[in-house]
């Protein structure tokens, strides 16, 4: 087991190195100069001469060649400096740690609710496959994964926001400040975010309980005199999870996507709408480091999903 | 020896999408107790279907539609698929092993906990008893060093070995019958041959009773006393071993002997296939479904509908129109 | 004698294999929902085509005096508040999201499958940095990475094909890539190279027609995501400029006039879901018609 996990690992830090090629080079296609748009954003009075430009370019290192930039964004990263923020004029790092923990407090929630109750859906229609539990599971899973999430943001504002009056509809409030005004501004949210997810999981682990129960070492356990519900847990389940847990790794990015719509339609300061600012603010220092946290987060997860492969399944672990 | 199983007019089928395929058709058959009996037949004729019913292990569009399945006095069928009964009968009174080795042990699992959830279940023991006896069990079947091995994955270990621990898991708990299911097809001959003996032996050892399902005249020749031949869902001929061998009567039953090559017989002689292929089950004629390939056929045979069978001999019953004086 | 023929030959005989369109047919068309995604994806073209001749109205110019009606037999969906008439913006809002589909799909596709089969094919160290590229591609969510590269060159149409084509390439890439190697493990591959067949050709011949249907199944499931993907984009405001019509761009207008005109919003989400629910309804069938081993993978 442990072979397998550093191989993993090692593969987990080349995928790294060309996650942070990919995130520099991106954001260099900007065309035309980054430093000119700084200057035009932060321009209170007057304009700047050329050699004030040239002094602000040698000051961001921008007069370096392009490889030195790397380097030294890198250097800057691994000792947590994200660079300075061209819209708010403040520490990258420090606005991310005001807003992680926003979008944290809400895409897990939203993504434990999708995984756990997806699974529980996908689990039950495959088991009472053909009645109409399985129906309506089935039903809602198809409709569920192509609902868009911020027309169901709207939706679910126009309901129980506006025409009911349950729910708050924006805004953030933190569970250590006001705990039920907290989940009460958080249900709307949440549910928008593990929508899709719940349905992919749902289809999913039916799709593979459903095979699993085919397999032949479930005829050999009925055969046992066994009975469903130990067969199930003991002998179904293990085996069903593993290509659920692939889609739980791709859903932790889908919480990231959806994050950024939700955070937009609930006005919500989190991480999302913080990068959809400042993609429209042209503040491509927040772009770059925003986006690489949010990748490194994601390439953490599938790393923990390739290692929980190899807890699951033995072949994997020894093969 | 008393009676152990008396399957009386049995009748499975599967509902598929082109049609109602009728793949045990009123088969009967009876083992008693310590009896080695042989079912044969090739792939497809519903012998497999037929020991899957006792046990009740058919899944839809399979359905169990007539018959009675007489097991300690009771009838088997009429107790639900799920029911207490029935789960108390599988593996414990009654035990299956199967065809592929390489599939029917779960992945997931150690092969210490495929054994021990049997003995936990039926024999009432504490999972470290459990584990020891398992562990007793391996080492009867073969499994050399079995301490360490009884924590492996099934991956670990070959397909002979895998049947190994499959006829432990079988006869763990002390089933009065085993019901192997071609269970060496999947194996190479060496191994059939060691695997044959070892079923033998265990069930002589546990004071079981044998059904071993087969394509293969020649595993029954040497283990079994009674033979069943299948075709097309039905029971065609059956009897004693040596009678089945000595005199061999349904034009079927023939063709199977003659397709195997026998040492004691004149080098040279060709092997006859059996022409043309297994029947269709879906919409059967109402004649004998041998017809088309058997090579004795008469006028008879063309205008009545299948024979069913009768008895010639002792313990000797065959199902056909034949004049049995040839 | 012929019917005593029939009696034996009949049907006491294995029946003859169906021909694998026929199979393809019955398959396919089994399930209702199938056929009603069909029927949608056709209408749905159908509209895009004949956007001109359908629309009763200018979607990009509206009427102000008709500003922000409800429903009603001039304007079947109402209008939004420059008075242009949202059942027309509708009709051509069809037009950008199967434009966009496709092309990225078309992209995309020729792109991933090129480089699958390239690094399947190559092996050993290339085989290893292509894939770990598209492994790092994919620690990008969709969304956000098309969010970057849309606003790194700028909105517009061009781009975001551009940006999501980029997001969508590994999916293929990995695809092509699992069915390269197998098809490479393959013992008839083998045998032909035991045979001294070429290399080139030997793969690509027996590897595209493999890959055919997965890939079918993909292209299918992919186009529903990527109206979805879009609409979103549109819905943040990166894709087609106003006046343009899209169906993201139209449910975010509508959203200030919620309480009073619903319709705005909630028409073009509406019609999201049915078009992305067909393509996935044409995509399950499909998979289950081409090779139903697939359901595990796709």
């Amino acid at each position: 087991m442990t072979a397998y996990i550093i191989r993993r690992l090692l593969m987990a830090l080349l995928v790294l190195f060309l996650v942070t090629l990919i995130v520099f080079f991106v954001i260099r296609l900007l065309p035309g100069d980054p430093l000119l748009i700084f200057v035009a954003q932060s321009q209170t009075s007057g304009s700047m001469s050329m050699k004030e430009v040239e002094h602000l370019r040698v000051e961001f290192g921008l007069d370096k060649p392009i490889l030195v930039q790397y380097v030294r964004w890198i250097w800057g990263i691994l000792h947590g400096d994200l660079g300075m923020s061209i819209n708010y004029h403040e520490d990258v790092g420090k606005l991310m740690l005001e807003r992680f923990p926003v979008t944290l407090y809400l895409g897990m929630s939203a993504f434990i609710l999708s995984g756990v109750l997806g699974i529980l859906l996908g689990l039950v229609a495959a088991l009472r496959r053909g009645t109409w539990i399985d129906t309506l599971a089935t039903t809602f899973a198809n409709v569920g994964v192509t609902v868009p999430v911020f027309w169901l943001g709207l939706l679910l504002i126009y309901f129980f926001g506006l025409k009911l009056g349950w729910l708050p509809i924006a805004g953030y409030t933190s569970p250590f400040d006001n705990l039920w005004l907290s989940i009460r501004k958080a249900v709307m949210p949440v549910i928008c975010l593990s929508i899709v997810g719940l349905a992919m999981n749902a289809r999913q682990m039916r799709s593979s309980v459903l095979e699993v129960a085919q397999q032949d070492y479930v005829r050999t356990a009925w055969s046992k005199g066994l009975r469903e519900r130990v067969i199930v847990l003991r002998h179904i389940l293990k085996n069903s999870l593993i290509p659920v847990i692939t889609l739980l790794g791709i859903g932790v990015g889908f919480v990231f996507a959806g994050s950024v719509l939700v955070e937009t339609v609930f006005a919500i300061p989190g991480v999302g709408r913080l990068l959809v600012t400042s993609v429209f603010a042209q503040d491509y220092v927040v772009v770059q480091s925003g986006t690489l946290v949010i990748a490194v987060i994601i390439m953490v997860s599938n790393l923990i999903v390739d290692i929980s492969y190899g807890w699951l399944d033995p072949r994997i672990r020894y093969g | 020896m008393a009676e152990l199983l008396h399957v009386t007019n049995l009748e499975t089928q599967f509902a598929t999408e082109s049609g109602l395929v009728k793949a045990v058709d009123g088969v009967s058959y009876h083992l008693d107790e310590q009896e080695i009996i042989g079912l044969v037949g090739e792939s497809g004729c519903g012998k497999s279907v037929s020991q899957l019913s006792v046990l009740q292990l058919i899944n839809a569009p399979g359905k169990i539609v007539g018959g009675e399945i007489m097991f300690e006095g009771r009838n088997l069928l009429e107790f639900g698929r799920h029911s207490p009964e029935m789960r108390s009968i599988r593996g414990a009174k009654i035990a299956m092993i199967f065809q592929e080795p390489m599939t029917s042990l779960n992945p997931v699992l150690t092969i210490g906990r495929q054994l021990t959830e049997m003995l936990e279940l039926h024999m009432d023991m504490s999972r470290s008893v459990a584990k020891d006896w398992a562990i007793e069990l391996l080492k009867t079947v073969g499994i050399p060093s079995a301490e360490n091995r009884i924590d492996d994955y099934p991956h670990h270990f070959s397909g002979g070995m895998r049947q190994r621990v499959m006829i432990a898991m079988g006869l763990s708990c002390n089933p009065k019958i085993l019901i192997a299911d071609e269970p060496t097809t999947a194996l190479d001959v060496t191994t059939q041959a060691q695997l044959l003996e070892l079923m033998k032996e265990m069930v002589e050892k546990f004071n079981a009773s044998l059904i071993i399902v087969t394509h293969n005249m020649g595993v029954v020749a040497r283990y079994a006393q009674r033979i069943y031949i299948m075709y097309a869902g039905r029971i065609v001929e059956s009897g004693t071993t040596k009678e089945i061998f000595r005199n061999p009567l349904h034009p079927y039953t023939i063709g199977l002997l003659k397709c195997i090559p026998r040492l004691d017989e004149e080098a040279g002689r060709k092997l006859v296939p059996i022409e043309g292929l297994p029947p269709n089950l879906i919409n059967m004629p109402s004649t004998c479904a041998f017809l088309p390939r058997c090579s004795y056929k008469t006028e008879k045979c063309l205008h009545q509908s299948w024979p069913s069978l009768t008895h010639v001999g002792d313990q000797h019953y065959v199902g056909c129109h034949l004049d049995l004086g040839e | 004698m012929s019917e005593q023929e029939t009696i034996i030959t009949g049907a006491a005989e294995a029946p003859p294999p169906v021909s694998e369109w026929k199979r393809f047919r019955r398959v396919f068309f089994q399930r209702k929902l199938v056929i009603f995604g069909l029927v949608v994806l056709m209408m749905m073209a159908f509209t895009a085509i004949f956007a001109n001749w359908l629309a009763p109205h200018n979607p990009y110019r509206g009427n102000l005096a008709d500003s922000l009606l409800q429903p009603c037999w001039k304007y079947p969906l109402g209008t939004d508040v420059l008075g242009k008439d949202t059942l027309s913006r509708l009709i051509y809002g069809s037009r950008t999201a199967f434009m966009v589909g496709f092309i990225t799909v078309g992209i995309a596709a020729v792109i991933g499958v090129s480089l699958g089969l390239l690094a399947g094919y190559l092996g050993g160290l290339a085989n290893m940095i292509i894939m770990r590229c598209m492994d790092a591609l994919m620690c990008f969510p969709m969304l956000l990475l098309a969010l970057v590269i849309a606003a790194v060159l700028g909105g517009g149409i061009q781009n975001v094909i551009i940006a999501l084509s980029v997001a969508t390439v590994p999916g293929y890439a990995r695809v092509m890539h699992g069915i390269t190697l197998s098809v490479r493990e393959n013992d008839y591959i083998l045998a032909e190279e035991a045979m001294g067949a070429g290399n080139v050709r030997t793969m690509l011949r027996h590897v595209l027609p493999n890959s055919l249907p997965p890939m079918i199944v993909l292209i299918t499931l992919q186009l529903g995501m990527l109206i979805l993907a879009e609409a979103s984009l549109s819905f943040l405001g990166i894709g087609i400029e106003p006046p343009g019509a899209a169906w993201g761009s139209m449910v975010a207008d509508g959203y200030q006039y919620l309480l009073t005109n619903p319709v705005l919003s909630f028409a073009p989400g509406l019609t999201i879901m049915l078009v992305v629910f067909a393509f996935n309804m044409v995509g399950d069938g499909l998979r289950d018609a081409l090779d139903p081993r697939l359901r595990g993978l796709l």
